[in-house]
């Protein structure tokens, strides 16, 4: 699939997915169960807000969810107290399946999800959403269920507040601008058409999770991406702008260890595949992407990083400053 | 004032209402969040109104619609659907839209910009028939619901204005629902001008070498004339003194200030006098400094109303007093005052208590939300009845 043919056929905005009785009709037809995991680590303040959200609109009014759980890495405030208090079900991640033991990191508690919620989707919204909203879960899910061939639909967002010209950059964050587009385009570059690739909102088939491995740390989302391309290809995603995303600034510190991580099970996934050394079938294309209303396409640039040798080895040079010839 | 027996049954029966009620305590919340979220400055309300409208629907009303003016109508069908009773809640807030509107839920409290002036107003209003529904309550007149908008500044009620001046159909009583404060008990507004005084000071060469100069002097000496107005030393009249804007540094003499105040009376006619009495201050200045100083009128109202013993005042307090609350009796600058101009008997109400109005942590207390509501549906079960209806 050209990457112009599917952003244009699977991205979404979620809008288009207003309709929930209609979605509910095309779940309930074909039997499909939905979960909600929403993965927490000291979140009282946000927790609340969002349990009563998905409850109240997405399971007692649109019974669109089958289940919200709240799975937690060890909160030391009210977080599950209060999720349990407004109707989320609650679990420890170090108390699903314990003999695997416990690792630190929201990993661990997407992983441990689909051992412990019933969906065949599963649908993870990040629990510091300030401006949370009912679309953040249907317009995740409604591709699953009106397209059979969609199994991973990313969240992306769009919408700036000000933005001066018509054509707007598609607004990726920090570390996606400057390490995961740029390595994307270099060893994946169709995957570089994943507007926002570290977004932690996004919706699974079961078929799908059950089947690739999860790091615990920084690198799920990225990790997600290149082994369901790698199994799957570029048609099995779909991405959904769910407008803005209010949510805590990390600190640049923050972000290098994001980073970090990345990198290490990015490297890790390129050596399994025996891609480290093969430089010279790296993709000189860059590949950006812009937006014009809502209708998005690809920037490509080529960016040859061409190298001089050492200047003691030029001849002339070591002519001029009389060293003798090598 | 309604017998005893007319409204006894209705009275005993809201301590329960308001237990029922808790069960849908996520629901309230969860509109509220959501309307609270959607900004909707003064003349900025469009996207709310829309998602106003999309409840009504979702509702199952009749007759939804957004009228010339912006606001969102619809209406509940009674039984009979031989009277109209309206119910109003204003849908702008005194915030930009720059301003980050999240809502924060904590376990006792909804706090964000304009979530207690006016978004719970709007978000009950938006599930109030599913309430009705669910509660096995069946009114026997229309219920008609209004988010109104342009009600704040210089909105001035616009959007209710022009609902009350074009809808088609009899109103025969109305209610008007304020977030706080749960008591609030109005009947009856005072007469009010909210103007804005500008002043120019003359041009720098007059002024330069002087040590006290500039639009702020003349401002303070226009102030001082009108706080020496007998009138507003008088029982039943005062002057808020709102907002005041000149000069932007430590060093440079302003040119220009503004001062916005709204000037209230119980006593009809003391408004024209003392608005007379300000207009000649402000000549007076304007000859003495070379200054401009000019008013502008934003709002003016005429003192009216029902009486304390009007039926829907009484049975109202006795409402009030079955759910235990305490009735703050004030009269209303505020909405209520188009009702009055409209010979329409009404009540405003608040649903609960709140702090920091209008600052970026506003906020509303949970619990007695659902006194609240309780409350607003005792009410307009009690005007549902006949009571204090204009036929």
């Amino acid at each position: 699939m050209k990457i112009d043919d599917w952003l244009q056929h699977n991205t979404f905005h979620h809008e288009v997915f207003w309709d929930l009785l209609n979605l509910i009709k095309a779940k309930e037809e074909k039997g499909l169960k939905i979960s909600l995991c929403i993965p927490t680590l000291n979140e009282e303040k946000t927790i609340g807000k969002e349990v009563v959200l998905f409850n109240s609109e997405l399971k007692k009014k649109y019974p669109l969810l089958d289940e919200i759980a709240v799975i937690d890495s060890g909160s030391t405030d009210r977080t599950l107290e209060v999720a349990a208090a407004f109707g989320a079900d609650v679990y420890r991640a170090s108390e699903i399946l314990p003999e695997m033991g416990d690792k630190p990191g929201k990993g661990e508690n997407l992983w441990k999800a689909i051992y412990q919620l019933k969906g065949d989707i599963i649908c993870y919204v990040d629990a510091d959403i300030k401006n949370i909203h009912p679309r953040f879960v249907y317009g995740l899910v409604a591709p699953l269920i009106y397209r059979e061939e969609i199994k991973y639909v990313k969240a992306f967002y769009d919408r700036p507040l000000a933005y001066s010209h018509k054509i707007r950059s598609s607004g990726g964050g920090r570390v996606t601008e400057i390490l995961v587009r740029p390595l994307f385009s270099l060893f994946f570059p169709e995957l570089a058409a994943i507007l926002q690739p570290l977004s932690g909102e996004y919706a699974v088939r079961r078929e799908v999770l059950e089947k690739i491995p999860f790091p615990v740390g920084y690198g799920v989302e990225t990790s997600h991406l290149i082994d369901v391309y790698r199994q799957w290809g570029l048609e099995a995603f779909g991405q959904t702008d769910l407008d803005q995303r209010i949510h805590r600034n990390q600190p640049v510190e923050a972000l290098g260890k994001m980073s970090f991580g990345i990198l290490q099970c990015f490297i890790r996934r390129l050596e399994k595949d025996d891609m480290v050394g093969e430089q010279s079938e790296m993709s000189a294309m860059y590949r950006h992407f812009q937006a014009h209303h809502r209708h998005y396409k690809q920037v490509v640039q080529e960016i040859v990083e061409e190298e001089r040798p050492p200047m003691i080895t030029i001849p002339a040079y070591r002519r001029k400053f009389g060293l003798p010839d090598s | 004032m309604p017998s005893t027996l007319e409204i006894s049954d209705l009275v005993e029966s809201l301590p329960n209402l308001r237990q029922e009620l808790r069960q849908y305590g996520q629901m309230i919340l969860a509109s509220s969040v959501m309307m609270g979220e959607i900004p909707a400055p003064t003349y900025g309300e469009e996207e709310r109104i829309r998602f106003l409208s999309d409840r009504f629907n979702e509702c199952g009303l009749q007759n939804i619609s957004i009228d010339e003016a912006g606001n969102a109508i619809a209406v509940l069908p009674g039984a009979e659907g031989t009277r109209n009773i309206l119910l109003e809640a204003h849908v702008d807030t005194v915030f930009d839209r720059s301003v980050d509107h999240s809502v924060t839920l904590g376990t006792d409290v909804l706090r964000g910009p304009g979530i207690a002036d006016n978004s719970i107003g709007t978000a009950v209003i938006s599930v109030l028939p599913i309430l009705l529904e669910k509660l096995g309550i069946r009114l026997s007149s229309n219920l008609v619901l209004l988010g109104a908008v342009q009600s704040q500044g210089h909105g001035d009620l616009g959007g209710f204005r022009f609902f009350l001046e074009n809808v088609q159909m009899p109103i025969h009583a109305g209610i008007c629902l304020a977030g706080i404060h749960l008591g609030r008990l109005s009947y009856s507004c005072l007469g009010m001008l909210r103007g804005e005084i500008i002043c120019e000071a003359p041009p720098e060469t007059f002024w330069e070498k002087s040590n006290a100069s500039g639009a702020i002097v003349n401002l303070n000496e226009i102030l001082t004339g009108i706080l020496a107005i007998p009138e507003l030393k008088e029982a039943g009249t005062s002057l808020i003194l709102g907002s005041i804007k000149a000069g932007n540094a430590f060093n440079t003499v302003p040119s220009k200030a503004l001062l916005r105040f709204e000037l209230r009376s119980e006593v009809l006619g003391k408004i024209t006098v003392v608005h007379r009495k300000i207009e000649e201050i402000l000549q007076a200045a304007a000859s003495d400094s070379v200054a401009r100083a000019e008013l502008h009128v934003v709002t003016r109202r005429k003192p009216g109303g029902i009486k304390p013993s009007h039926p829907i005042v009484q049975g109202t307090r006795a409402i009030m007093d079955s759910l235990g609350i305490d009735p703050k009796v004030a009269p209303s600058v505020g909405a209520l005052s188009a009702l009055i101009a409209k010979n329409i008997p009404g009540v405003t109400l608040g649903l609960t208590s709140g702090q920091n109005l209008h600052e970026f942590n506003e906020q509303i207390q949970i619990e007695p939300i659902f006194t609240g509501i309780a409350q607003l549906i005792g009410v307009l079960q009690m005007i549902d009845r006949g009571i204090g209806h204009e036929d």
